[in-house]
């Protein structure tokens, strides 16, 4: 905003000034504006397009602040690409996709979206094999990245209790100094998640995480997930049914890259468009 | 070892074993060869003081190497190179050293200048005669090849067996160009017929094992930095870019500035040895910039076992020390025994001599255990399997 | 056109020149042509070196196939005069002084002593009058390639009489070729004459000419001349020849950057498969090109009668020999290693000292020659300045057949098949019944017998011994890393890239700062292309 601008902001007459304004916090440019009530994520008429199959086809999509929402779809819906265009993978080629009210993702690398607060959990859980599940989570720890500052760090004790804390609530701390080789599928799962927790990001991106645990583990997933919201805005992308039922407040259902429909689990289960593309021909 | 500080390295048991025995044996050495007569049987003799000092230029090579492959998974084949270039700039200022009591008599210029029908010294050897110079450059050179050489190949991706090979290729490269009479350096003839370093002359015992010790020391100041680097979050980046790349550069870290950082940092400390290793053998020349020797060092830090650190020393003493052996008694078979020993180590000995010690130990303690608490009460300890 | 000109214009002077001189010649010869030999050469006793010359010219006139032995033996000191008899005869020295033989017939006559026969005496003129006979029957021969010959023998030859000869064969010649070269020796001729016209004449003519002597000729011309026209107009044509010439020194180089890119092509092509297939780093390769090479070294000592067959042999033995040493070096070593690629590189790199030091422990750290049989040696000479090597340009189409080999190979057959699966995606191809261990073997014999064969082309052009192999590994790893492995086309594209390029600039920055710069230049482009030019797809995360 140049000095111009904020000189007629100031005289403007149809607004008070910012700051008196209840309940909102005033928000810099390039600054996350999640005030509470409000959308966290808003992705408007997205398409993309791989030589010409349309993988997301005028997608608008919706998610509030804090709340836990499911996404599933049959393969090919466009859940991937659309956490692709989310996280700054991929690029559409035309609608618009905001974090908050003021961060335009279309026009952000990788790094910045996650360094603005978007975590993304794969599919395939990745960690750090050779260090143990308290080392990969130090390691996720948000702060500076660079090599100078790395040598020199040392864990003070409230990011000690942090990273334990973190460990707690994805259930691992008695297996803190296990190296995360030898963790089970499960607990590796839910150390990634640890790990995109250590990053404080205000919205979290969950790829079908219960792909190969066991009953027990998914039971603990749905736990944590729904301890997460509220803190965070979740987005679980999903197949198992029951699963979705035992979490879900609301759920999305994406067909051929656009809604198909949104609801709670009940109501989307009984929408006859729903039933045609899942049972019918 | 968690979250060490350079001082903390120090202090740190293994730093403080191994330093304990690094220097007490070369304080024995010092002392067998200096205060025994050459014909008492306690005598070290001059030759063997080298030899160790040589295996330690060596062992400070490994531990380079450790540093870059072990715990960051960059195999360089071309490492010897930066060993060669600190060799050469510690060799630069013994020449200028040997002033006018070469065989041509010129104060200013070394023998294969004159001989090469030079009438003044190339603008590159300005500065050498001086010592400070010459140990920043023995820093400088080596270090900002690896940052060029690094910048360009991390910033582009070039992982792998496509890294190893460029890092051959530039060995190679460079040994070509330090053959050629015209680039300055002493050709295929090298840089030789020191007399002396900082004053001490070169042929003198107590000079010998005065670089002895500086050597163990050297070792001994490298091996607990590595230690520092390895135990600090640094090091365990840098651990994490070798396991999961692209999940560590997910997670916000810029992996090339980190592998930049260790390859420089590793190319420093091979300067270094090589700078060490000249005036105790007394020569460099362009054969030190062999692609052979740069993959002879990796099969060092594998036979001792890689990212351990002390590992890497123990590889390269007792390779070097094998093929001293070897090319005393039957010197055809020394290849033989270097081919197989690559083969053998990497088939069969993927931890090095290093993980096989632990491995047995290990078992040891278990059976051990097992007898003592009886089969149910075993509680796994850290980091142990259950 | 100013060519054609002054050709017609000189073929017009100098025959007109050609009918006096000739005419004086037929009244100056002696006896009759159907004198006898033996008589004529008689002559050649005579201490005057006139009546020798007068001799040899009466023997060059002569229709009679023994001509031109004789005057070869002339040359050679081979005949001589027996002291008793004076008679000429042709002698052949043994431990017992001369055995004599007939001229004509060659008769052995008789045994004499070293004392009692004396080669014939001659001096340098009589030499070249003899040279220019034989050149002057030459030069009327039916053969075109022997007229081409003395045509060029005469070029630089300034004797009237052969001059005239030139004309009066110009006149009559068919053969496009000769008659260039006629006209070259003739217009050199001119240039040292007095006519200023016929010199600016034959200056036009010379002006693209590439024979050497043109050259020269028009540089002696410059300095001699005071004529600033005429100065001009042969600095001019020099310039022509010049550029002329360095086109043709561009096709030279271009040359030579295929025969060393077809031989990185066969050196490299075996690594891109094994890398591409297998993902293995054979450090181990520049060794099997070695024993390629070797192989044919020991079937040449096998058989020591017949080059020509022992290179044909060797090929699909070299294959055959090569390939055995791959798969065994896969089976005992490679096989462990699978998924560890930087594990495999340092294990081969420890097979390649062990084969290095086997061999010279086995034959002997020195070089080995191997030779080059009859077919492959000389050159097909297209101009002056510019010839192809026959051995060069039979590899080039050797390395280029084995590559369409390779490629109908793996596009058209069953292995092909398995072995691109497999390359693939491994699991898949194993989940749909192939064999993937036997497809690693026999695609690890493949590349290795394809290095052997390339050892046999190497051991035609370079010397063999323990370290060839190392001199080749490097590039061949250059070849495959600038290449990619996705696609046969990327490594010959890459090979005859790199050998064009590195000829290229040897001429200006020397041999190994060309290759500095060749290699700083991949480290470079890989900055843009990681994967080479044609990368493997498909694969999943490598390393």
């Amino acid at each position: 905003m140049s000095a111009l601008d904020n000189l007629r902001d100031t005289f403007r007459r149809d607004q008070v000034f910012d700051f008196m304004r209840q309940g909102t916090r005033a928000v810099a440019p390039g600054q996350l504006d999640s005030s509470a009530g409000k959308n966290i994520l808003y992705l408007e008429d997205i398409t993309v397009s791989f030589d010409g199959f349309k993988a997301l086809n005028d997608l608008t999509l919706y998610i509030k602040t804090g709340e836990l929402r499911c996404i599933i779809g049959p393969n090919g819906a466009g859940k991937s690409t659309m956490m692709d265009v989310i996280t700054g993978k991929t690029r559409p080629d035309s609608g618009t996709c905001f974090f908050g009210q003021t961060l335009d993702l279309t026009a952000m690398s990788e790094t910045d979206i996650a360094m603005a607060g978007i975590g993304r959990k794969f599919q395939k859980p990745t960690v750090f094999p050779e260090h143990t599940a308290f080392e990969n989570l130090e390691l996720a720890m948000n702060g500076p990245r660079g090599p100078w500052h790395s040598l020199f760090t040392r864990l003070s004790g409230e990011q000690k209790s942090w990273i334990e804390d973190t460990l707690a609530t994805v259930g691992l701390l008695e297996d803190r100094h296990k190296v995360a080789g030898l963790l089970s599928h499960g607990q590796k799962q839910w150390l990634e998640i640890g790990m995109v927790l250590m990053q404080k990001p205000q919205l979290l991106l969950v790829d079908e995480p219960i792909a190969g645990m066991t009953r027990q583990e998914v039971e603990r997933t749905g736990e944590l997930l729904k301890s997460l919201a509220g803190k965070h805005s979740v987005v679980v992308v999903e197949h198992d049914m029951e699963f979705i039922r035992s979490i879900a407040s609301t759920v999305t259902v994406l067909h051929q890259g656009s809604v198909l429909a949104e609801g709670t689990m009940e109501q989307v289960q009984n929408d006859p468009k729903v039933i045609e593309v899942y049972l019918g021909e | 070892m968690r979250d060490s500080t350079f001082k903390s390295a120090f202090s740190d048991r293994t730093a403080k074993t191994f330093m304990g025995v690094l220097l007490g044996a070369t304080l024995v050495v010092t002392l067998l060869n200096q205060f025994f007569p050459p014909d008492s049987p306690l005598h070290v003799s001059a030759y063997t003081v080298t030899l160790l000092g040589k295996y330690q230029c060596y062992a400070l090579l490994a531990l380079a190497l450790d540093l870059v492959w072990g715990y960051c998974g960059i195999l360089s084949l071309g490492h010897g190179a930066f060993f060669a270039l600190g060799g050469y700039a510690m060799g630069m200022y013994l020449m200028r050293q040997i002033g006018d009591r070469g065989v041509y008599g010129n104060p200013e210029l070394p023998d294969f200048m004159v001989f090469l029908n030079w009438s003044e010294l190339p603008w590159y050897w300005q500065g050498f005669d001086q010592f400070w110079f010459a140990a920043l450059m023995i820093l400088l050179v080596p270090g900002l090849l690896a940052f060029v050489f690094g910048w360009l190949a991390f910033r582009s991706r070039v992982t792998g067996v496509y890294l190893s090979i460029i890092t051959q290729a530039l060995t190679y490269a460079l040994m070509l160009a330090f053959f050629r009479n015209e680039l300055g350096f002493g050709g295929n003839n090298g840089l030789t017929d020191f007399k002396e370093l900082l004053g001490f002359s070169l042929q003198s015992d107590s000079t010998r094992v005065g670089l002895l010790m500086a050597t163990s020391l050297s070792l001994a100041m490298a091996f607990v930095l590595c230690r520092w680097i390895t135990g600090s979050k640094l090091g365990r980046v840098v651990m994490a870019v070798r396991d999961a790349e692209s999940r560590a550069r997910f997670v916000g870290y810029r992996t090339e500035h980190y592998k930049l950082w260790i390859f420089t940092v590793s190319a420093i400390l091979a300067g270094i040895a090589g700078a060490l290793y000249v005036p105790q053998v007394g020569i460099i020349n362009p054969g030190e910039f062999s692609p052979l020797n740069s993959i002879e060092l990796v099969v060092w830090v594998a036979v001792g076992g890689r990212a351990t650190l002390y590992g890497a020393v123990i590889g390269a003493i007792l390779v070097n020390y094998g093929k001293t052996v070897f090319t005393g008694v039957m010197p055809e078979a020394w290849l033989f025994a270097l081919g197989g020993l690559f083969v053998a180590v990497t088939v069969f000995l993927p931890q090095g001599l290093v993980g096989l010690v632990s491995q047995r130990w290990a078992a040891i303690q278990k059976q051990f255990q097992k007898k003592e608490t009886g089969n149910d009460n075993h509680t796994p300890a850290e980091g142990e399997t259950p | 056109m100013g060519h054609v000109i002054g050709r017609f214009f000189i073929t017009l002077l100098l025959a007109a020149l050609c009918n006096v001189v000739l005419a004086e010649d037929a009244t100056d010869t002696g006896p009759a042509p159907n004198a006898g030999l033996h008589d004529i050469l008689n002559q050649l006793a005579s201490r005057s070196f006139d009546d020798k010359e007068a001799a040899i010219r009466q023997l060059a006139g002569q229709d009679h196939p023994r001509v031109v032995p004789l005057l070869n033996a002339l040359m050679n000191r081979d005949l001589v005069q027996h002291r008793d008899s004076g008679a000429i005869l042709l002698g052949s020295k043994n431990s017992d002084g001369w055995q004599l033989l007939d001229p004509v017939s060659e008769e052995v006559q008789q045994q004499v002593g070293s004392r009692d026969a004396r080669p014939v005496v001659i001096n340098n003129r009589l030499r070249t009058v003899i040279n220019n006979q034989l050149a002057l029957r030459d030069l009327a021969s039916p053969d075109s390639e022997q007229r081409y010959q003395a045509a060029g023998q005469l070029i630089g030859n300034a004797d009237p009489e052969m001059l005239s000869a030139l004309a009066a064969r110009r006149a009559k010649e068919t053969v496009a070729r000769v008659q260039d070269r006629i006209d070259v020796a003739l217009n050199i001729a001119t240039l040292n004459g007095d006519d200023l016209a016929a010199r600016l004449n034959a200056i036009e003519a010379l002006a693209g000419s590439l024979h050497p002597a043109a050259k020269n000729a028009l540089r002696d011309r410059v300095a001699a001349s005071d004529n600033p026209a005429e100065v001009r107009a042969a600095e001019k044509a020099l310039a022509r020849i010049e550029a002329r010439i360095e086109r043709y020194q561009t096709a030279d180089t271009l040359f030579f950057g295929l025969s060393l890119g077809s031989v990185l092509l066969l050196a490299a092509i075996g690594l891109a498969i094994t890398f591409g297939v297998m993902g293995v780093i054979n450090m181990a390769h520049g060794e099997l090109i070695m024993i390629g090479a070797y192989t044919t070294y020991v079937i040449q000592q096998l058989l020591p009668n017949s080059h020509e067959w022992s290179l044909l042999i060797a090929i699909p033995a070299a294959f055959v020999v090569s390939a055995l040493v791959g798969i065994l070096i896969e089976r005992f070593v490679i096989r462990f290693l699978y998924g560890r690629p930087l594990e495999t590189l340092l294990a081969t790199f420890g097979v390649s000292l062990i084969l290095q030091q086997a061999v010279r422990v086995i034959f002997s750290p020195l070089n080995r020659t191997v030779i080059t049989p009859e077919w492959m040696s000389g050159a097909l000479e297209i101009n002056p300045v510019f010839s192809l090597t026959y051995n060069r340009l039979y590899i080039i189409f050797f390395a280029l057949a084995v590559f369409l080999a390779l490629l109908t190979l793996l596009k058209k057959t069953r292995l092909g098949l398995q072995v691109r699966a497999v390359s693939q995606n491994r699991t898949t191809a194993r989940a749909m019944g192939i064999r993937s261990e036997r497809v690693n073997a026999l695609t690890f014999g493949l590349g290795s017998g394809i290095a052997g064969v390339a050892g046999v082309a190497l051991a035609q052009l370079t010397n063999v011994g323990p370290n060839l192999g190392q001199s080749y590994i490097i590039d061949s790893f250059m070849v495959v890393v600038f290449g990619g492995v996705g696609n046969l086309w990327g490594t010959l594209t890459a090979a005859f890239s790199l050998g064009i390029a590195n000829k290229l600039l040897e001429p200006v920055a020397g041999a190994v700062l060309a290759k500095i710069i060749v290699l700083i230049f991949i480290i470079l482009f890989i900055q843009r292309k990681p994967r080479g030019l044609f990368p493997q797809r498909g694969r999943a995360a490598e390393e």
